[in-house]
């Protein structure tokens, strides 16, 4: 089943993203695609992720297909002006790739990279229509394409957000512009999650709940600098506590995910290519 | 007004390297209300330049070195001084250092970085408002530009690093989004933060820029 069928049939869509590497050594992280085959309705690949270099998403994605993954390709609107992202999204397409999201991009400032020039081109909801207007044939300066592409292509939001009325603003023009599914920013408050799903009753499509399993008390700590992304107290002592704090990962993800059953339609694992925790979160989700 | 920032001095120094006769200009306008190209920074940086044996021969701080036509009436005026020097050392923003250097046709060095387009708050404390994009749409956002004030330009809301009303890319910088639908509200417009946004015109600011109305 592709990532478009389990959007349209399942119940409970699972994704995962993997970061290419910054490099060409790609032995370990096909390991782990392969790993993730049978496990996952799509795979993310992510786009140069905090404004770090690594090899190109579409290239990965690519080579994610040849595994027999369906790859979702991010697309950022940091690295790339209009014209390098429709002619990568044409070449993403005529190698086999058939989901996109679109996202801002982090910006370089914290990065080796923060010397570069970011683009920013047009933005994430731009993109999304730009790339809903090449479904009908149509490219960005309004002319006709030879042969359209029919791509799945989905947004982020970032439901921790405070204020939230900017995320969801943003999120309603997402949706207008056609957005078919949704991935979230990680999170650890099941609490603030309903109040978001609250706000956001009509919104009809996928949203997939966005997972990174915490590993250690400085992971936790570390996730803490995250804008938006909160992690209650109960959950930090339980890492600080715990003689084995990967396991003790898995099971808060576990329960996060269990606690948010009926606000949510699936799962994006954001494990930084730990996908090997995967299974053993999924055995702990209830029907 | 262009906000000007000092150049470090080693800069200038080497810059300079080779030419032991220098002019120095300032700036009447944008330079001199940065205090970093008016009366007293010439004189400044003349006791600098004196000290790590240049000679000077001659110093004037031109209304606006940015228009031609004082800069012409200035090439006149100080002509014997302009003559003796080997370059001129502009305290002036990138528009200033170059309306002289193409008038004096000798070389001209920048002793500023010109920074951004923005407001005074007070002395010393400068704020980027506006990038010139020539396709503003001010109206849509409250008085707030998003262009120049969000770190990404983004013109249908806010990125996911927007927390507290402060940026992802420095927790000192206000998140243009968060001021924009704070005076929104405000103003009882809210609903214009809601229609979507086309991207920007970038034909219209295709450089050079120039404006010639004869």
């Amino acid at each position: 089943m592709t990532f478009k069928e389990a959007l349209k049939n399942k119940d409970f869509v699972i994704t995962a993203e993997l970061s290419p590497p910054k490099g060409v050594e790609l032995e370990e992280v096909l390991k782990k695609a392969d790993f993730l085959k049978g496990k996952v309705d799509g795979v993310n690949a992510t786009d140069n992720q905090v404004a770090v270099l690594h090899l190109s998403s579409v290239a990965f994605c690519a080579l994610l297909k040849q595994k027999g993954l369906d790859p979702i390709l991010q697309m950022n609107c940091r690295d790339r002006n209009a014209l390098a992202m429709q002619a990568d999204l044409l070449g993403a397409y005529a190698l086999g790739i058939r989901n996109v999201l679109a996202v801002s991009g982090d910006y370089p400032k914290k990065s080796l990279h923060h010397v570069v020039k970011p683009v920013f081109d047009i933005d994430s909801v731009q993109l999304i229509r730009s790339i809903n207007e090449m479904n009908k044939g149509i490219d960005f300066a309004g002319e006709k394409l030879i042969g359209a592409p029919s791509f799945t292509v989905g947004g982020v939001v970032n439901p921790g957000a405070d204020p939230i009325e900017g995320q969801l603003v943003k999120l309603k023009k997402k949706i207008d512009a056609g957005a078919q599914f949704i991935q979230t920013q990680i999170v650890y408050d099941i609490d603030g999650f309903k109040k978001f799903r609250d706000k956001t009753k009509d919104v009809k499509i996928k949203i997939l709940l966005g997972i990174l399993p915490i590993r250690s008390a400085k992971m936790a700590q570390n996730i803490l600098n995250i804008p938006g992304v909160h992690i209650p107290k109960k959950i930090l002592e339980r890492i600080e506590k715990s003689k084995d704090p990967i396991q003790e990962g898995i099971n808060i993800s576990a329960e996060i995910i269990n606690g948010l059953k009926g606000y949510i339609d699936g799962v994006h694992f954001m494990t930084l290519n730990n996908v090997e925790v995967i299974p053993s979160i999924l055995e702990k989700i209830k029907a | 007004m262009i906000i000007t920032e000092k150049k470090e001095y080693k800069k200038i120094l080497e810059s300079l390297k080779g030419m032991d006769n220098i002019y120095v200009v300032g700036c009447g306008r944008c330079a001199t209300s940065c205090s970093t190209g008016g009366e007293e920074q010439v004189f400044d940086i003349i006791g600098k330049l004196k000290k790590d044996g240049k000679k000077i021969t001659g110093s004037y701080v031109i209304e606006a070195p940015c228009d031609e036509r004082l800069v012409l009436k200035f090439s006149r005026t100080e002509k014997s001084r302009i003559d003796k020097a080997d370059a001129l050392l502009v305290l002036g923003c990138g528009a200033g250092v170059q309306t002289v250097s193409d008038v004096v046709k000798l070389p001209a060095y920048p002793a500023l970085e010109s920074v951004f387009l923005g407001k005074t708050k007070n002395l010393g404390r400068f704020y980027e408002l506006c990038v010139m994009c020539g396709d503003c749409a001010l109206e849509e956002t409250g008085g707030i530009c998003p262009v120049a004030r969000c770190s990404k330009h983004l013109l249908n809301g806010p990125c996911g690093g927007s927390h507290k009303g402060k940026c992802e890319v420095d927790q000192n910088l206000d998140c243009a989004w968060y001021l924009i639908f704070e005076r929104l509200k405000e103003l009882k417009q809210f609903d214009r933060i809601k229609k979507y946004q086309k991207p920007k015109d970038y034909s219209k600011a295709i450089r050079p820029r120039k404006v010639e109305l004869r």
